[in-house]
């Protein structure tokens, strides 16, 4: 398991570092900083030098590195510089080096926490808060008292929640935020075409709530005998993963799911769909070499969902050669311009309303190159967000909350579509 | 307010004096700010040891945080100042009897972590009660403790009766006690030489109820426990894999490759094949749906993938595409994808691979081209429909002239020569006017042996292995050897044309070489031709045992081994644990009635009885597998590395050089700190020499396109 855990910064500073076992000195932190941090060509997040290895994960500005000397569970490393991450964030809502400096003292104590031997212990954020608090001025009084009830929290089975929430007004935000993506061949075949979905709730429920959510999934409602009619809108979910608090025994059984949620913000599930994926945007473009010197472009965008729905923030990254000595272009919508810093032409589209299309047509004067290798032509890339829409089609039928004080809830539910990789070769 | 303008060199006697300072102090807020200092200089990396007798003295404030920056003070100091540790021996005695159970748990864990003896003795007693703590997160704490303890001084653990209760954890209500019990018992079995964890049905029943209620780490311990249950009978796997396949859903990955493996493990144990395929069907999906995790789960996810695929072929089967390169994946993703998608290449998908390849082939990354296009040859010789259409395509790919792909071409079209002779010669011309760019032994040697091959068909051969004997004495051994070879073909197929060249070389190399594998090889073509010419040819000209990408699969054993340690380090290596992780216990399918025969050796199963035989046998193992290679090695027909790389499609060379490279840049960090590296390579050597040399004649996956394991693997 992990023997030491550090955080360095760009410049391989240490920021934090603990050992978790006497099989390490501090000086092997030193190693890294040589091995991975000056090394301009990384290739591996996971680098081993006689029977040590480190584990890097980046993030901002920092670098997440465990260490172990144990043929360790490469994952759950993984996982837990991850989570280690997701609670910086919750704490400090941001984490990077500012963040890590002005709270270093906090951190230690959450290492000593969340990681015992080596072995990762409860890391949710929310339950940490309970007693290790960023106003140190806490009495201590009030944790020996407080002490029993966090100890059953941070080893009871539903870790993640406290018992003692109340709000005066119950409420719950549903957001479903699909990632479509794309890869379109030049000869227009779609390669691959998938969504990743997440559905991201947030509960404000007071006491215990137990929570039932439904979904258009096609496998239940095909079940159903009742629901037999109405499966022609159905999503088949090639896959999905859960919350912790989703019982997925439940799951398993029944296809329901059912859990008591964390307060607040959490990720209650991930799904995974491949079948009659909706694309929002169709891109054609026509790119022809004009000899050595010359690029012509015409790329002609469509949006593909209904014309009551719009989309923002649409951006295209239309590739350039690197030697490339200035672009023309014109756009029927939105701005193009060449940014050589990308060695691409970047074109914004504010807004975007369904069934229209757009053109741009262009032209890339290059310089004459001395070593003669063939432009490799990086796929076009797109961004985009489309409120209310899924591609998937997926849809939420319910959510339904039962409480032992049978209090009256109010749900929200949102969808986007947003894209993930979404590339276009030409 | 920040903390960090505490990240600052502080002077030791400037602390002291703050810390000693007698000023008015409102809620210790000058001591914690100064002890802030200290923690920061610590992290920094100078040493603060010598403040040890005023830092314990604050242990006396009663302020939380401030004991926990002093007990993080004495676990870093310790080690180097013992005596200090016996001053905080009183509020340890005073702390683990704390009403509050978050200190009793803070103070055990803490003396847990001291490697002092003294300590240590102290902990003993407080440790047994805190095992029955009514306090779960005591409880839990104290678990993992018994781990700390047994790293110090396994036969204290051993006689002080720890064991048995943290047996008795197993049963405990609460589950984050069970899971850290658990974790506890499978690490002290991992090291310990005769305790080994053994879990019966009953017990895994039990564990398996707990995984419902556990944080996601803790169902992981209890997960990894699960692989030392085993099966007795085909129900129990079965049943046991139909509980677990619900934790595949589980949102972190460590949770679903750890079911991935137990689930992998037990359906060895399983009898009806209707269970094994849906298990199989069960395992797609969430192994797809690693790819959509954070870039390093990704590459932990493919590695892993690619171990299951190979023993269960139907996993997968029909989702290459997922496996297909974005364009901003990292280069360790794309590497890993790339050796994915070959494996699940077939006749159906061939057309979409190859077009996929052939885009990889242009893109910047030096490494990542080299292995598409080797990919693209391999694909040529796993298929035999398309070796066509992929040598039309490494015929493109040598047009652009780029130096790398030219060379990385032509070691793969000579695979191709060997797989279906006499079908693609007219691609020769093509590949002689790239000649002079050959700056790499791999290259240079299979250029030669295509030349070597076709000496009767190339009018100029005599012209062109003249040009290339120019520089023999400084060219690498590959390079002689496939020279030598090549010269005495020429002059079996053409003695008029060779005639010149042969004795040349011959001299060269029993007389200036130092390499006894050249020489020798010098010495039996010297003999036969001087002796029996016709019988030199038999043997130099002889038929040439088939090449197919079968020898691409990795070795079974080794295959069966990492499929016991997935989602490991090992599996991410694909090397055996004992290969690079000292004192580690070898895993091995243990025999029941229920196991599944594995078809590759019966005997395998009884082996590892004991040790000593599990050596033997894999000797013996090895001993054939060299016997192999002895018999086709006097074929006459070596491209240059002793006959090895004749049925391994790719030498094993650059494996050595890359290693030897990374050797170099390493040299001075290694050398200095960690310094017993060199131990470890001499050391995997001596104890393991199968090991290697299987992988070599086995699966020489490692060795395809320069893999990512060896860039990140260096021992």
């Amino acid at each position: 398991m992990i023997s030491a855990f550090f955080i360095y910064n760009q410049k391989g500073e240490v920021l934090i570092s603990r050992l978790y076992r006497q099989d390490l000195k501090r000086s092997i932190a030193d190693i890294f900083r040589i091995q991975v941090i000056s090394n301009t060509d990384v290739r591996s997040p996971i680098i081993t030098l006689g029977s040590t290895s480190f584990f890097h994960v980046r993030h901002e500005n920092l670098y997440i590195v465990a260490l172990t000397k144990w043929n360790a569970n490469a994952a759950l490393i993984f996982e837990f510089c991850y989570r280690v991450i997701n609670v910086g964030r919750s704490y400090f809502g941001k984490f990077d080096e500012e963040a890590v400096k002005a709270n270093f003292v906090l951190i230690y104590e959450l290492l000593d926490e969340v990681l015992d031997f080596g072995y990762p212990q409860n890391s949710e954020a929310d339950t940490l808060k309970m007693y290790i608090t960023t106003e140190s001025v806490k009495s201590e009084r009030a944790v020996m008292e407080d002490s029993a009830k966090i100890t059953i929290q941070a080893t009871g089975a539903t870790s993640w929640r406290r018992s003692d929430v109340k709000y005066r007004k119950n409420e719950a935000f549903i957001d479903v935020i699909e990632s479509v993506n794309l890869l379109l061949s030049a000869q227009g075949n779609v390669l691959r075409a998938d969504v990743a979905g997440q559905i991201m709730m947030r509960a404000y429920l007071s006491g215990t709530p137990e929570c039932k959510f439904g979904l258009n999934d096609k496998v239940l409602l095909e079940k159903d005998p009742s629901n037999r009619r109405k499966t022609s809108n159905t999503v088949e979910i090639d896959d999905c993963q859960f919350h912790q608090c989703v019982k997925l025994g439940k799951f398993d059984s029944d296809r329901t799911i059912s859990f008591i949620p964390p307060d607040g913000e959490f990720e209650l599930m991930r799904y995974r769909t491949s079948d009659n994926i909706n694309l929002p945007f169709k891109v054609h473009p026509v790119v022809i070499e004009i000899g050595k010197s010359k690029i012509e472009y015409r790329i002609l965008v469509k949006a593909n969902f209904s014309s009551k729905l719009y989309a923002n923030n649409v951006v295209l990254n239309i590739p350039t050669p690197l030697n490339t000595a200035g672009v023309t272009c014109t756009a029927s919508s939105g701005k193009a311009k060449y940014v050589p810093a990308e060695n691409s032409i970047v074109w914004k589209i504010p807004r975007f309303q369904g069934q229209s299309e757009f053109t741009l047509t262009g032209e890339a004067n290059l310089t004459a190159m001395t070593h003669k290798k063939a432009w490799s032509r990086p796929p076009i890339s797109m961004d985009f967000q489309v409120l209310m829409f899924t591609s998937s089609g997926l849809l939420v039928r319910f959510l339904k909350v039962f409480e032992k004080n049978n209090y009256q809830s109010v749900k929200w539910v949102r969808y986007m579509t947003k894209a993930g990789n979404y590339q276009i070769r030409f | 307010m920040s903390d960090a303008k505490f990240f600052q060199r502080g002077k030791i006697q400037e602390l002291r004096l703050e810390l000693n300072s007698d000023k008015k102090d409102r809620n210790y807020t000058r001591k914690k700010q100064t002890l802030k200092k200290i923690v920061a200089n610590m992290t920094m990396g100078n040493d603060m040891s010598s403040l040890h007798p005023d830092v314990i003295a604050c242990m006396s404030i009663p302020v939380l945080e401030v004991k926990k920056m002093v007990y993080l003070f004495l676990i870093n100091y310790a080690k180097a100042k013992p005596e200090m540790a016996y001053e905080a021996i009183q509020t340890f005695r005073r702390d683990v009897e704390d009403p509050n159970p978050l200190i009793r748990a803070l103070a055990i864990r803490t003396m847990g972590y001291i490697h002092v003896d003294k300590v240590t003795s102290c902990l003993i007693q407080p440790l047994r009660h805190c095992m029955r703590d009514q306090d779960p997160y005591v409880r839990k704490t104290a678990a993992v403790c018994v781990a700390k303890l047994f790293m110090q001084d396994r036969h204290l653990v051993e006689n002080a009766g720890f064991i048995d209760l943290l047996r008795e954890m197993l049963v405990d209500s609460n589950p984050s006690v069970v899971a850290n019990a658990v974790a506890a018992l499978t690490e002290i079995s991992e090291r310990s030489d005769h305790i080994q964890l053994q879990l019966n049905m009953s017990i895994a029943s039990k564990l398996v109820t707990a995984l419902n209620e556990c944080s996601e780490w803790g169902q992981t311990y209890i997960l990894e426990s699960l692989m030392f249950v085993v099966p007795q009978e085909p129900g129990d796997a079965e049943m046991l894999a139909e509980r677990i396949a619900p934790r595949l859903q589980h949102a972190n990955s460590a949770v679903v490759l750890t079911a991935v493996k137990v689930i992998v493990y037990l359906m060895n144990y399983m009898s009806r094949e209707e269970d094994i395929h849906s298990m199989c069907k069960k395992l797609s999906p969430p192994l797809v749906t690693l790819l959509s995790s954070g870039p390093e789960v990704q590459y932990v996810g493919l590695r892993n993938i690619l171990l299951v695929i190979q023993k269960h072929p139907e996993i997968l089967k029909n989702d290459i595409k997922i496996f297909f390169c974005k364009y901003n994946d990292p280069i360790y993703v794309k590497m890993a994808k790339l050796e994915i998608m070959f494996r699940l290449a077939s006749e159906h998908n061939v057309e979409q691979v190859l077009s996929e390849l052939k885009e990889y082939a242009t893109e910047v990354d030096v490494d990542f081209v080299r292995k598409a296009v080797r990919s693209i040859g391999r694909l040529a010789v796993k298929i035999e429909s398309t070796a066509q259409r992929c040598v039309e395509a490494l015929l493109e790919l040598i047009q652009t002239k780029v130096n790398y792909v030219v060379q990385e071409s032509i070691v793969v079209i000579k695979d191709i020569f060997r797989k279906y002779p006499n079908q693609y010669e007219s691609i020769i011309g093509v590949l002689c006017e790239n000649l002079d760019n050959l700056d790499e032994p791999e290259a240079k040697a299979a250029m030669i042996w295509i030349i070597g091959q076709y000496a009767d068909r190339i009018e100029n051969s005599d012209e062109l292995l003249d040009d290339f004997l120019y520089t023999f004495l400084e060219e690498t051994v590959e390079v002689q050897l496939a020279l030598l070879t090549a010269t005495v073909k020429l002059f079996i197929k053409r003695p008029t044309a060779g005639q010149d060249l042969v004795p040349k070389v011959l001299k060269w190399a029993t007389e200036e070489v130092d390499n006894p594998d050249l020489r020798d090889r010098g010495y039996i073509y010297w003999r036969l031709l001087s002796t029996d010419v016709a019988a030199a040819k038999a043997v130099v000209l002889s038929e040439k045992p088939h090449i197919s990408t079968e020898t691409d699969n990795m070795d079974p054993v080794l295959l069966e081994e990492l499929l016991l340690h997935i989602a490991s380090l090992s599996a991410i290596y694909h090397k055996a644990p004992t290969t690079f992780i000292p004192h580690c216990k070898p895993r091995f399918l243990i025999p029941s009635p229920a196991l599944r025969r594995q078809n590759y050796n019966a005997g395998r199963t009884l082996q590892h009885q004991d040790s000593y035989s599990s050596l033997h046998n894999s000797a013996q193992y090895q001993q054939s597998q060299s016997n192999n290679m002895r018999s086709q090695r006097f074929d006459g027909d070596d491209s240059g590395n002793g006959g090895l790389d004749e049925f391994v499609s790719s030498p094993k060379q650059p494996q050595h050089q890359r290693l030897s490279y990374h050797e170099q840049s390493f040299e001075q960090v290694a050398e200095a700190s960690i310094g017993n590296q060199e131990y470890y390579e001499q050391k995997i050597n001596a104890e393991n020499p199968y090991r290697t040399d299987t992988a070599a004649v086995g699966g020489s996956q490692a060795n395809k396109g320069g893999g990512v394991d060896l860039m990140s693997f260096d021992l």
